[in-house]
């Protein structure tokens, strides 16, 4: 990326990622992920999951995350999902994919579309039951879902067991956040 | 006061003593005691006036079917009317207060009432208060309502929290008795996913109650003993105190836990109360049955309960409710009472029978085929007057009555769908429907199985049933040993002897004589039953009366009880707070809310910010000196259009759309044309709906050969997105379309004014000049040394303007680098009101002018409608109707006196004509003052509205009464030709 001369603040409205700890949770802002959502065209699925094996992006059945070496993703819809890569590396992150999947799919950055919540405890299914419809007991890692929240629509991606991250609309990232904090003090 | 009847045994905790009031009262009580349960011990029978005669009563129950011992517990803004003391439970410091008297429960003026009765029987309201009509809501409804009211409000706010929740599981088992614990018990050693929940704090149900064993337990023991097993179960969530307040859809069962309300108040960030939402693939209704009275006259005394009742305080609360008891009875169950009581030491002075058959109890005065007539004791029993089978009378002097006459399964949540509940004549009750909610069976007490052992092999048998179809394994347990004893009950419903009240529905003060009356005006359906004699419409919902209601209409007019059958069961299965209703959403937690990029330098500026939907935006910036808003706006307008300012203009919503189709399903979607925009361009659209009216509008840049980016306005963002989403998915599968919504992906700013292209040239990288960047011009560009970045040259406010979008994370980061750089000019940040001004000047249509009852040729854009190409909207904007030539047109309007203000909402009227609704000739959506006119201006849609430029009507507001002579003129005040924006 060239240097240029912005500086960037987090969700919240802070310089640096933002995080909390209350009782067993461990809440914290995450900036470090490109995102780009990745749909096939018309018929170009067998191509794009071609290219994005040789990629090294895993593409992952309804429902589900994957994680790769540099790249993971998540399943949006039919034929569509979200790729996730380090900010880093990837900031212009469909400028990376796009020589990959020239006219076979389409790219579009999503990277500051979402406020992404990291969450850690032990005992996750006890905070969110108390804030969305997944049902984190009968799902483990790798499991991925669109679900609401407080109002607000998100994705819940299970990345380790006691960890997961929730994605919700950037602009409503104080309110998701609140929502967080307020069901760890109500489940702990 | 010493707990002068507490008893030995039962499930209390002697260690620890619990303090509480009672009407400012001090009483001592103990944990594992309900409010009602140590009021008792404490000798209290009184709790309560009842809702219409103010008639002095104490519970009839102990648990949630109590329809009398109604209280008010707590103070303050935590106070809670209306909640039964019977399944209150008890904590140190609780303050209870009785409700509806005045001034005391024991001396209450409204007990006039109760004299006064004759007057006050069933429809006296609808026959007494019919005139004069309008009397009813300012004058007779409030004098009604205050006198038979329940309790009252604070009207302080809840200061407690809510949460609302989500569970899932395999089986949901309803009730915590041995049908329950032993459903509960298959499926969990099955492995299933098991919820067990249970309204009352101890689970165990009528185990709990009485002394009948279980193997070689007493049933409280095994109660106890199998909850403990269940508790290290990893598949089992146990549920105490948490009510299943009915079957939604989908297998979906609600519920409410009190996760707190046995505390004074909720530990730190925990909720009083979660309403659960319980997704479950099966499940087991096992919620008990519920004892019904007998009606007879003055069957309402302090003192008189159910038989079941007088059992559970003895066993389970260790109280004696009287020192000498009766008991009547029309069942096996109820003679339990006299020889549970017995052998607690407890003086039974006869147990009266309305059977004539059957064995006599054992070293007690049992008396067969007789009838409890009358009783005594104004506020508490004292006798009570029995007639023997041989038409004797005998008066014997009581403290404490049982009385059975039979048990009702608790079917309720089995009925939520509408299923019919089926007569069963071995139990002479109700039993669940076969078509209730799907996947829903019931087992023990709720499915008519009485015994304990019944109930045993029933949870058991359906546990089974539910594991079979779950595709798991079954199991039959060996069932502990358990009576098995039948009812024995012949149905008696009310004592036909005496002329005075006896009491169905105790809640509501509906009497056998109300349904008599109902019986006689022909109101004999069980739905008229109910509305005219209030029968079951309490907030105990009849648990204790309905049954008993309509078995007597069934007896006066000779049709059975399953021909008479019973009212609608809905839910909630008993009373909820609002709050729990509510969950988090309340005050400014209602909603999310949603922050612009620029937000945090918007509000160090002293930005006043508007809600926009979820968004919060600022409306105007008020600078040092400014007093009211119209100086801040008429600055930042007259600025803007002097040099240049600054909006945040991120709310509009963004969709990206791709593929090959995109330009072809742009056609489809807009009703002016697409395809042929040029790489690098952008287009101001016209979205209509199917019925040809305007959805919406926008501008849509092409940002490659199949990529493009679509603008909506702020309100139909997400509407927009979902149209667009059912055309690519329902209505053309085969085009090649990807869409998803960008509109927080990327932080959009207006700068408009002359000096704007001088200020982004100091922030983008590349060339802008009119050459390199002309009008409608767009592309990807990068600014500050090389962030990737989006330029749109498009305005809304009529200057020369552009749009410039970052990734949001640098959208604080760019507002003040544009600030900085716009020092030099002048430039300000202007809020929605300026956005406002400047458009209604250049006549451009927002939300006041979609207002979903406008055409295209409404808004003076028909041309805009191609008919050279097929669009969702285009045939039908074609309809007769809809293109009258005199139909409304936008116009613009400014008063003939400029300091004259106009009022949006203002109704077209020719001079002189009557403001009637005949003579309306349109109104005035949007007004502003114009700084540049120095006047207000509006613009409106007025019929035949562009043949009537230059004339003068009237715009006349008749809610506002304000009345302005207007003239008519084009809805572009400012620039009409356009030389500004394309400079």
């Amino acid at each position: 990326m060239a240097d240029h001369r912005l500086h960037p603040i987090t969700p919240l409205g802070h310089d640096t990622p933002h995080s909390v700890t209350i009782g067993p949770v461990t809440i914290t802002e995450v900036t470090d992920t490109a995102l780009a959502s990745l749909a096939a065209r018309l018929g170009e699925g067998k191509a794009v999951a071609d290219i994005a094996d040789t990629a090294g992006i895993p593409l992952p059945g309804s429902g589900h995350a994957a994680q790769g070496a540099t790249f993971a993703a998540f399943w949006l819809s039919p034929d569509m999902w979200m790729v996730e890569a380090p900010f880093a590396t990837h900031e212009d992150i469909v400028a990376i994919l796009k020589p990959h999947f020239g006219e076979t799919a389409s790219l579009t950055e999503q990277t500051d579309a979402w406020a992404r919540f990291d969450v850690t405890a032990p005992d996750l299914p006890a905070m969110f039951e108390r804030l969305c419809n997944f049902d984190l007991r009968a799902h483990g890692p790798g499991a991925a879902t669109r679900t609401v929240i407080e109002h607000l629509g998100c994705y819940v991606v299970i990345r380790a067991p006691g960890h997961l991250s929730v994605l919700g609309p950037r602009s409503s990232a104080a309110s998701l956040f609140h929502a967080l904090e307020t069901a760890a003090r109500s489940a702990f | 006061m010493t707990q002068e009847n507490r008893i030995k045994g039962g499930q209390i905790d002697r260690t620890k003593t619990l303090r509480f009031t009672f009407d400012g009262h001090p009483y001592t009580g103990h944990p594992g005691d309900t409010l009602a349960s140590a009021l008792l011990a404490n000798g209290v029978r009184l709790m309560g006036r009842s809702f219409k005669y103010h008639r002095p009563r104490g519970p009839l129950s102990a648990g949630s079917e109590e329809p009398n011992a109604i209280v008010e517990l707590r103070t303050g803004a935590r106070q809670e009317p209306n909640t039964r003391a019977t399944v209150a439970e008890l904590f140190d410091g609780l303050e209870a207060n009785s409700q509806n008297r005045f001034p005391s429960l024991k001396f209450d003026l409204m007990g006039i009432n109760d004299r006064l009765s004759p007057f006050f029987a069933a429809g006296f309201y609808y026959k007494t208060f019919m005139w004069p009509a309008a009397f009813w809501e300012k004058i007779y409804e409030p004098i009604i309502r205050r006198a038979a009211g329940l309790g009252s409000l604070t009207r302080e706010e809840d200061p407690d929290q809510y949460d609302k929740g989500f569970l899932h599981c395999d089986i949901l088992i309803i009730g915590a008795g041995p049908a329950g614990l032993m459903a509960t018990l298959t499926a969990a050693r099955a492995g299933a996913r098991v919820i067990l929940a249970d309204e009352d704090f101890r689970m165990g149900g009528r185990l709990n109650a009485e002394t009948l064993t279980v193997g070689n337990h007493s049933g409280a023991d095994w109660a106890e003993d199998t909850v403990r097993t269940l508790a290290q179960m990893p598949n089992v969530r146990l549920m105490p105190r948490t009510t299943v307040l009915g079957a939604m859809d989908h297998g979906i069962y609600s519920a409410v836990e009190r996760v707190s309300d046995h505390l004074p108040i909720p530990a730190p960030g925990k909720p009083r109360q979660i309403l659960w939402r319980i997704y479950s693939a099966h499940a087991i209704l096992a919620a008990g049955a519920t004892e019904r009275p007998i009606a007879f006259e003055n069957n309402d005394r302090p003192g008189i309960l159910l038989a079941g009742s007088l059992r559970t305080y003895a066993n389970r609360y260790a109280v004696a409710v009287g020192d000498r008891v009766a008991v009547f009875t029309n069942n096996d169950d109820g003679l339990r009472t006299a020889t549970d009581l017995q052998a607690k030491g407890i003086d039974i002075a006869a147990v009266i029978d309305t059977r004539q058959e059957g064995d006599l109890l054992p070293g007690i005065r049992h008396l067969k085929g007789a009838q409890v007539i009358d009783t005594k004791g104004k506020l508490g029993l004292k006798s009570i007057t029995i007639r023997h089978a041989n038409g004797r009378s005998e008066t014997l002097s009581v403290n404490a009555l049982g009385v059975s006459g039979g048990w009702n399964p608790n079917l309720n949540i089995a009925s939520h769908h509408r299923g019919r509940p089926v007569w069963n004549d071995a139990i002479h009750a109700f039993t669940p429907p076969t078509g209730g909610p799907k996947n829903l069976t019931a087992a023990g007490a709720a499915a008519g199985a009485l015994s304990t052992h019944a109930a045993l092999q029933t949870g058991a048998a359906q546990a089974n049933a539910a594991l079979e179809a779950l595709g798991l394994k079954t199991h039959t347990p060996d069932l502990p040993k358990a009576e098995d004893a039948p009812l024995n009950l012949t149905p008696f419903w009310y004592v036909g002897e005496g002329k005075g009240r006896a009491w169905i529905d105790q809640q509501n003060d509906v009497t056998v004589k109300d349904v008599k009356l109902a019986k006689q005006e022909n109101f004999t359906s069980v739905e008229h039953l109910k509305r005219y004699t209030t029968l079951g419409m309490a907030t105990d919902q009849g648990k204790t009366g309905n049954i008993l209601g309509l078995a007597i209409m069934a007896e006066l007019t000779g049709r059975s009880i399953p021909q008479t059958g019973t009212t609608i069961y809905r839910p909630p299965y008993t009373p909820v707070a609002m709050g729990a209703l509510a969950g988090r959403s309340r005050g400014p937690e209602f909603k999310p809310t949603r922050l612009t990029p620029s937000h945090k330098w918007a509000a160090e500026q002293g930005a006043i910010f508007v809600e926009v939907g979820m968004w919060l935006r600022a409306q105007w910036f008020p600078k040092a000196g400014e007093t009211t808003w119209r100086q801040s706006v008429d600055r930042e307008v007259l600025q803007t259009r002097a040099s240049v300012g600054i909006c945040d203009v991120t709310t509009l919503g963004k969709i990206d759309i791709q593929g090959c189709d995109a330009g072809a399903f742009l056609d489809r979607v807009y009703a002016n044309t697409f395809s042929t925009l040029p790489i690098g361009k952008v287009r101001y659209g016209l979205m209509l709906r199917e019925d040809g009216i305007v959805m919406d509008d926008g501008t849509t840049a092409r940002m490659g050969e199949n990529e493009w980016v679509m603008t909506t306005t702020t309100a139909n963002a997400v509407p927009v997105f979902r149209h667009l989403e059912y055309v690519r998915q329902c209505l053309y599968p085969d085009m090649d379309v990807q869409l998803i919504s960008t509109t927080e992906a990327w932080a959009q700013f207006s700068v408009a004014g002359p000096n704007a292209r001088k200020l982004l040239q100091k922030v983008v990288d590349q060339d802008i000049s009119d050459a390199a960047f002309p009008y409608m011009a767009c592309g990807n560009i990068t600014v500050c040394g090389g962030l990737r970045a989006r330029l749109f040259r498009i305005s809304f406010s009529g200057e020369l303007a552009y749009e410039i979008a970052v990734p949001t994370r640098y959208g604080d980061a760019l507002i003040r680098e544009m600030m900085k750089a716009g020092e030099e000019f002048g430039a300000v940040a202007y809020g929605t009101e300026s956005l406002g001004v400047m458009r209604v000047e250049k006549g451009h249509v927002a939300g006041n002018e979609l207002n979903g009852q406008t055409t295209a040729l409404n808004m003076g854009l028909g041309k805009m409608v191609s008919k050279k190409k097929d669009s969702i909207g285009m045939v039908l904007s074609q309809r007769e109707g809809l293109n009258a030539d005199d139909g409304l047109r936008l116009v613009g309007v400014k008063p003939v006196d400029p300091s004259k203000p106009l009022t949006a909402g203002s109704h077209f009227l020719d001079i002189g004509a009557a403001p009637v609704a005949a003579n309306d000739g349109g109104w005035l959506t949007s007004v502003v003052y114009s700084p540049h006119l120095k006047s207000s201006i509006a613009l409106g849609y007025l019929k035949n509205g562009t043949a009537r430029i230059g004339q003068k009507m009237r715009a006349v507001n008749l809610l506002a009464k304000t009345e302005v002579e207007v003239e008519i003129v084009s809805p572009h005040f400012f620039d009409p030709e356009g030389d500004r924006l394309r400079g």
